[in-house]
C-alpha cells in the first residue's frame, strides 16, 4: 500500500514514499514585543523573502487593531494574514455583541482558541500581540503555532528569536547582572524603563540581528501603545 | 505493531482477511490533488512608474522542456484598470480566468446601474484571488500558479503577488520564478524603494522590461521570443501589446564559446 512521508519513513523502505504538496513557507522576518510600566511596543522588520530571495523590502507584519491593541504573526506569511484576519474579524463581532471593549487579556484568550481551533493543521506562526491591560499597564502576550500562551515583560519571535531573547533577558529583566561591589551576590534590581530606552532596544536588537541574519534586514516598523493611543515609528535597516 | 498510519483503526488482517474495499467503495489510496504542474508557463515581470504600472510575460506554455504552445496570452484583462499576469500550470490558469470572468460579467450587472460606483479596482480582484489561492492551498488542492496583480487605482500604481500557497506581498518590482533572480535584480537598479518609483516615466520603465524581457529570453531555457505586454496608465488607460518580438539581440560572444560545440577548441 502506498503511504506519505512519516516518522516511520525507515521502516517502510520497500513502499515507494509519495512526494506531497507541501502547504507551508518560510517567509522570514523577526518580531518583537516589550511592556513597559504604561506603554507597550511590538516592532517588527520589513523585509519578506522565500528562500535566499528577498520578495519586498517593505511589508509590514504588525497591525493595529481595535482597541488599540497590536498584533503581529510571524513565520508563514499566508498564515499569518490569515491569523491577522481572522482576528479582526473576530472582534468585530465581539463590539456587535457586547457594545464593549476588547481588553488585551480576553484577546490573547481569544487568540489561542484560534490557532489551537487548527491544532491538526497549524497556523505556521510566532503570534505576539501588546496592548495596555486593565489597570493601564503594558501587556505583552506571546504564543505558539499551536495556541499555547503566556503574559511576558518582553518576547522576540521568527527568524532571529533566539538572537533577540538573550539581549532581551539581559537589558529588560537584568539576567546575569549584579550589583558592581556585591561580588555577585546581589542580583540589579528591575526596574520600568521608559518609552525611550526601550525604542532604542529595539533599534540595537534589530540593527544586530540584521547583521548576523540573512532574512532580517531593510526597514524597522516600531508601533507604541500609550493611554493617547497608538502611534508608529519607522527606521531603516541595512538592505544587504 | 504495523507502524504505517494507514493501517491503524483497521481490522487486523490476521482475524478477519484482508479488508475488501468494494464494502465502502473506498479507494485504496487517499484523494490525489494537483501534485504538479503540467503545462507551464514562465516568469511574469512588472514595474511601477510615476503614472502607472507595466507588467510582461511571453507567450510559451512548456510541457516540460517541450516548447508545446507558442501561443498562450497569459495577461488577462479584468475590469477597465487591472491586468493580471499570471505564470505556473495554464490549466490551472485557465481556471482562474474563468473565475475572473464570471466576476466580471457579475460585477457589470451591479456598475450598470451605480454609475461605475462598484467598478473592479485592482485591489478588489488581488483580494479575490489571494482567497481563492490561500482556500485552495488549505484544501491541499493548490491552482499551481504565481500571480502577478497590476493596475491603477485612485490615481496610484498597484501591484501585488500571490502563488500557490497564498501569500501575497507588494513591492514597486515584482517578478515570478525565474524572473524573480533574474529581471528583479535589473528592475530594482532603476525602482529600488517606493520613492524612486517618482522618478521613473514610462519610456524608461518600459525600456527596463524590454531590456529584462530579452535577458530572460537568453538564459530562461523554457522562455519564448514572442511576448506580450501590458501598459496600465493613469492617462492612457489599460493597453496590452501583443506579438511583441524580444529584439537587437547580441550573440556576438557565442563565436568566442569554445569546448560546447563541435569546434576542435
Amino acid at each position: 500500500m502506498a503511504t506519505t512521508a512519516s516518522e516511520y519513513g525507515n521502516e517502510l523502505s520497500k513502499v515507494p514514499i509519495q512526494h506531497q504538496f507541501n502547504p507551508y513557507s518560510d517567509n522570514g522576518g523577526t518580531i518583537l514585543g516589550i511592556a513597559g510600566e504604561d506603554f507597550a511596543v511590538l516592532a517588527g522588520d520589513t523585509r519578506h523573502t522565500t528562500d535566499y530571495s528577498i520578495n519586498s523590502r517593505y511589508e509590514p507584519k504588525v497591525f493595529e487593531c481595535e482597541d488599540n491593541i497590536l498584533i503581529s504573526a510571524n513565520g508563514f506569511a499566508a498564515d499569518g494574514e490569515a491569523l491577522v484576519k481572522r482576528f479582526k474579524n473576530s472582534q468585530m463581532w465581539y463590539h456587535f455583541n457586547h457594545n464593549k471593549k476588547l481588553t488585551i487579556k480576553s484577546a490573547a484568550r481569544n487568540i489561542q482558541h484560534l490557532l489551537y481551533g487548527k491544532r491538526m493543521f497549524p497556523y505556521y506562526v510566532h503570534t505576539i500581540i501588546a496592548g495596555l491591560d486593565e489597570e493601564g499597564k503594558g501587556a505583552v502576550y506571546s504564543f505558539d503555532p499551536v495556541g499555547s500562551y503566556e503574559r511576558e515583560q518582553c518576547r522576540a519571535g521568527g527568524s532571529a528569536a533566539s538572537l533577540i531573547m538573550p539581549f532581551l533577558d539581559n537589558q529588560v529583566n537584568l539576567k546575569n547582572q549584579y550589583e558592581p561591589d556585591s561580588n555577585g551576590t546581589k542580583r540589579k534590581e528591575v526596574k520600568y524603563l521608559g518609552v525611550e530606552e526601550v525604542i532604542k532596544l529595539v533599534r540595537d536588537a534589530f540593527t544586530s540581528a540584521t547583521e548576523r541574519h540573512i532574512n532580517v534586514g531593510d526597514g524597522l516598523e516600531i508601533l507604541i501603545v500609550t493611554k493617547d493611543g497608538v502611534r508608529k515609528e519607522y527606521f531603516d535597516l541595512k538592505r544587504d | 505493531m504495523n507502524h504505517d498510519p494507514f493501517a491503524w483503526g483497521r481490522p487486523s488482517d490476521e482475524h478477519y482477511g484482508a479488508y475488501n474495499h468494494a464494502i465502502a467503495q473506498a479507494s485504496n489510496n487517499p484523494k490525489m490533488n494537483t501534485q504538479n504542474p503540467i503545462i507551464t508557463g514562465t516568469s511574469v515581470i512588472s514595474i511601477k512608474y510615476n503614472n502607472g504600472v507595466i507588467v510582461a510575460a511571453d507567450n510559451l506554455g512548456a510541457y516540460g522542456s517541450l516548447l508545446r504552445f507558442t501561443n498562450e496570452e497569459r495577461l488577462i484583462k479584468v475590469g477597465p484598470n487591472t491586468v493580471v499576469g499570471v505564470s505556473g500550470d495554464i490549466s490551472d490558469m485557465q481556471y482562474i480566468q474563468h473565475l475572473l470572468d464570471e466576476m466580471e460579467i457579475e460585477n457589470n450587472y451591479d456598475s450598470a446601474y451605480a454609475d461605475n460606483e462598484e467598478q473592479l479596482k485592482p485591489s478588489f480582484v488581488f483580494e479575490y484571488l489571494s482567497s481563492v489561492m490561500y482556500q485552495r492551498r488549505s484544501k491541499l488542492d493548490p491552482l499551481w500558479n504565481a500571480i502577478i496583480v497590476g493596475g491603477t487605482e485612485d490615481g496610484k500604481p498597484f501591484l501585488r503577488y500571490v502563488n500557490l500557497l497564498g501569500v501575497t506581498y507588494s513591492s514597486p518590482t515584482l517578478a515570478t520564478g525565474f524572473g524573480a533572480h533574474l529581471a528583479l535584480p535589473l528592475l530594482r537598479k532603476l525602482v529600488d524603494t517606493e520613492k524612486d518609483v517618482e522618478k521613473v516615466n514610462l519610456d524608461v520603465a518600459k525600456k527596463a522590461i524590454l531590456e529584462a524581457m530579452k535577458i530572460l529570453y537568453y538564459r530562461d531555457a523554457r522562455s519564448s521570443r514572442k511576448f506580450s505586454l501590458a501598459i496600465i496608465d493613469n492617462e492612457l488607460g489599460l493597453n496590452i501589446e501583443k506579438d511583441l518580438q524580444v529584439e537587437n539581440m547580441s550573440w556576438e560572444f557565442a563565436k568566442d564559446i569554445r569546448g560546447y560545440g563541435t569546434q576542435k577548441v
